[in-house]
């Protein structure tokens, strides 16, 4: 097996980069147990020699708080389950920026493990005028330092060597190192026997390493992680250890401080620097991407490209995969004998997953965006801008990425959460993501404006209404989510302010391999989750909307087919007649099934909001994948699913169905009061169980599916009602 | 008594205490806002907030909340 390493570093050194060249193609990806967080492994060889790498996220200092912070910590101490212990800790730095990367370092520097340091960017130092001596800086480091240039694969067969050869020869003795105040050391000591006095409560070996982080981090992940285990028994000792830690100020500063002051003496005697800073070409770049009136420009700019090649770039390939389905189904339908297996296979399995999949594109589309502008370093700017407005909200700048991926789809949106550490931030952007318009609600849009929105013009001719009204529908969720998370953030994630401390990264020109490797993963994973979520909800829709198939309502059909069949010479009639035959059956088994039955049921709820029992079902039946309305509609108003929101005969049907007592069934109102309900509902299984994932409970779906139902409905009823007394479209 | 966020584009200062408590406090301190440190104060966002430092060599985006808990020498 060989031994194995965690790769650990502050976030934007080139981490990543360096991984992918030691392991090449020989990674694996996968998730720790019970958190969301990505696992990336790989294997490293050399010469007849190997081992294991793991790549860790980024983080700036093991005094965690943040999910991904928490699995570096629980990876480094060897508390994951499943997971061998690492032998050896390989640590990336950034040599353009030593004193706060050389932070992490020092801590990482107390586990007991043998450090290699891995000295990145060496190529932009020098053209910085920075003069690092590497034999001096690893004397004072008391670690092997190797300088490399990750991104032009310089260095890579050394730190190899060493690497292994640190794990061989195993931990060294520490000389050097910070000194703390003899009342800390003495207080980390104390505290350190203390827990090891509580060996059989908490189970294991406390090692020092993490006795001192449970003594400085007040309130973090270490302290909460020991106090699971004790029932509580610990927070006396504890404070009292604390007290004991410091004279003045706080086990954190002493911590800092102490730290920072043995870091200045390594960097001074091992590193020589220009006196007056160089201009770079990240600072000259800036200039104009964060400035006042062109950086707004560009940024705006730059979000309405990404946002036209989501719908325009995507449309082809999504018209290929939905004819291609439309076609498998149309193929396998007909070399399969009529009945409950060619329904089941057809109508469910088939529709089912093609409704799926037909959204990739646009996933990968906006998740490549994404991985580019993360990559290069843009994405700490656009949070920059954006963070004055997204605070007056309670959130921060960080919210606007996972934010604006939600217009996509909400999966890939509340996947991107993930680097935003303040849970409460976190959990207030997952759960206003999905009011965000997402791509699934466009065909109910387009539907519903191309059937019952005049195509007029205003203002003289320069606004369409249909382009208002679709406009209108995409405001809508933004405007709702201002209040909802306001209220959120006074309410059931109540909170002081977190504060908004992020590093601007110097510009780089993106890695392929990273950003490849970033759109295949997410667009794996949004099928695997996803497809397996929806295609297993269709299926059960299809059963509730297929069974009773009463046998005596075909057999009706069949009667009158034949005598079609009898009266009607073969031709275009025939044909027609049978076809219009066809789509009756259909609705009216639709009418008889479990899903009719419940629609009429529910009918007395949904007559508020002007639809009828043939509206409220086919909505109902879009609660697992809004998308399904479309196909539902087409079914119910007698035409056979075989729809889609182009088709101009499921627009005639609308416009021409009936209420049960006479008179047009859409209206504007109608159909503006379906739009909106819509628009501010979560008819997304997807997305609920995504929500469970990343928060690991049923709770915040199941208030996420009550809040935006009871929206919805309040909102579809207020527009009805108001556009009814106006007598609009009368 | 001066604060950090009173600085004007292009002026630098070096800290001389970090008032605060907890996870802020933390964070800062990690982040290299420590005694002694210089600061250099390069551009306000356009709308007045957050703020873009020089700590350390690197460049820093805190908010005006968090810059006024940084007391400057002087």
């Amino acid at each position: 097996m060989g031994a194995t390493f965690a790769v650990v570093g502050n976030p934007n050194v080139g981490k990543t980069t360096l991984f992918n060249a030691l392991t090449g193609l020989s990674q694996m990806t996968g998730n720790y147990p019970g958190v969301t967080v990505e696992r990336i492994s790989g294997r490293m060889h050399l010469a007849n020699c190997s081992a294991n790498l793991i790549d860790l996220p980024g983080t700036y200092s093991l005094a965690a708080r943040s999910p991904d912070e928490m699995i570096v910590t629980d990876v480094l101490l060897g508390h994951v389950e499943g997971e061998k212990p690492i032998d050896a800790v390989l640590a990336v730095v950034d040599a353009t920026n030593l004193e706060r990367n050389l932070y992490l370092v020092s801590q990482l520097q107390d586990l007991e493990k043998p450090v290699v340091v891995a000295l990145n960017m060496m190529d932009i130092a020098r053209k910085r005028g920075f003069t690092i001596d590497v034999e001096r800086l690893s004397h004072e480091l008391g670690a092997p330092v190797v300088p490399i240039c990750a991104h032009k694969r310089v260095g890579i067969d050394e730190l190899k060597k060493v690497l292994l050869e640190a794990a061989n020869r195993g931990e060294s003795a520490r000389r050097n190192g910070p000194e703390y105040p003899a009342v800390f050391h003495a207080a980390v000591d104390g505290l350190a026997g203390d827990l090891s006095a509580l060996h059989a409560q908490i189970g294991r070996t406390v090692p020092r390493a993490e006795a001192f982080r449970v003594l400085v981090d007040q309130g973090g992940y270490a302290e909460q992680r020991l106090l699971g285990r004790l029932n509580g028994d610990l927070s006396r000792p504890l404070a009292q250890r604390r007290q004991e830690a410091v004279t003045t100020g706080s086990p954190a500063s002493v911590e800092v401080r102490s730290r920072y002051a043995w870091i200045r003496n390594v960097v001074s005697s091992s590193v020589q620097k220009p006196a007056v800073p160089v201009v770079t070409f990240s600072d000259r770049l800036d200039r104009v991407l964060t400035h006042k009136i062109f950086g707004i420009a560009i940024f705006a700019l730059l979000m309405m490209v990404v946002f036209q090649a989501i719908y325009t770039w995507a449309a082809p390939f999504m018209d290929i995969i939905d004819q291609g389905f439309s076609a498998l189904g149309g193929a396998v339908g007909s070399r399969m004998p009529e009945g409950i297996l060619r329904s089941l296979v057809v109508d469910g399995m088939i529709a089912g997953v093609g409704s799926v999949l037909v959204f990739v594109p646009q996933i990968l589309i906006l998740t490549l965006f994404i991985a580019l502008l993360e990559d290069c370093g843009y994405m700490a700017r656009a949070a920059f801008l954006m963070d004055r407005i997204l605070s007056r909200v309670g959130l921060s700048g960080q919210s606007f990425i996972p934010l604006l991926s939600s217009f996509a789809c909400a999966i890939p949106g509340i996947m991107a959460t993930r680097t935003i550490a303040n849970r409460r931030d976190r959990f207030t952007t997952m759960l206003v993501a999905p009011l965000m318009s997402c791509a699934a609600r466009l065909p109910v849009y387009t539907i519903m404006i191309a059937a019952f929105i005049p195509a007029r013009t205003i203002m003289g001719g320069t606004l369409g209404l249909q382009g208002i009204t679709l406009f209108c529908m995409y405001a809508l969720g933004m405007v709702v989510a201002i209040p909802m998370a306001l209220l959120l953030k006074r309410t059931l994630l109540r909170g002081e302010t977190p504060p908004f401390i992020l590093e601007l990264p110097s510009y780089k020109w993106p890695q392929a391999q990273t950003v490849l490797r970033r759109v295949f993963v997410q667009g794996w994973e949004f099928l695997r989750r996803a497809g397996t979520v929806i295609f297993a909800i269709t299926i059960v829709v299809w059963a509730l909307a297929y069974f009773p198939h009463s046998s005596e309502l075909t057999a009706t059909f069949d009667t009158q087919r034949a005598q079609v069949e009898r009266t009607l010479p073969e031709g275009p009639r025939r044909a027609a007649a049978l076809a219009e035959l066809d789509g009756e059956e259909a609705g009216a088994h639709l009418r008889n099934s479990y899903f009719g039955r419940m629609g009429q049921v529910i009918e007395p709820v949904v007559t508020p909001l002007g639809w009828d029992w043939r509206i409220g079902m086919s909505v109902i039946a879009s609660f697992p994948a809004r998308e399904i309305i479309v196909a539902t509609m087409g079914t119910v108003f007698n035409i056979g699913s075989d729809v889609d929101e182009k088709s101009d005969t499921l627009k005639g049907a609308l416009q021409g169905a009936e209420r049960a007592g006479g008179g047009v069934l859409f209206s504007i109102p109608v159909a503006l009061s379906i739009m909106v309900f819509f628009a501010l509902c979560c008819q997304c299984g997807a997305t609920l169980v995504m929500l469970r994932r990343e928060t690991r409970t049923w709770r915040w779906p199941a208030f996420t599916f009550a809040y935006m139902t009871v929206l919805a409905y309040a909102a579809a009823f207020v527009t009805y009602q108001a556009t009814s007394w106006l007598g609009w479209g009368t | 008594m001066r604060t950090l966020d009173k600085l004007k584009p292009g002026e630098s200062g070096i800290v001389v205490t970090l008032h605060g408590e907890g996870a802020v406090q933390q964070r800062l301190l990690e982040m290299g806002v420590i005694e002694g440190a210089e600061v250099k104060m390069v551009r306000r966002a356009p709308m007045g907030d957050p703020l873009e430092l020089v700590v350390q060599g690197y460049h820093l985006s805190i908010r005006k909340a968090e810059a006024s808990l940084v007391e400057l020498q002087g």
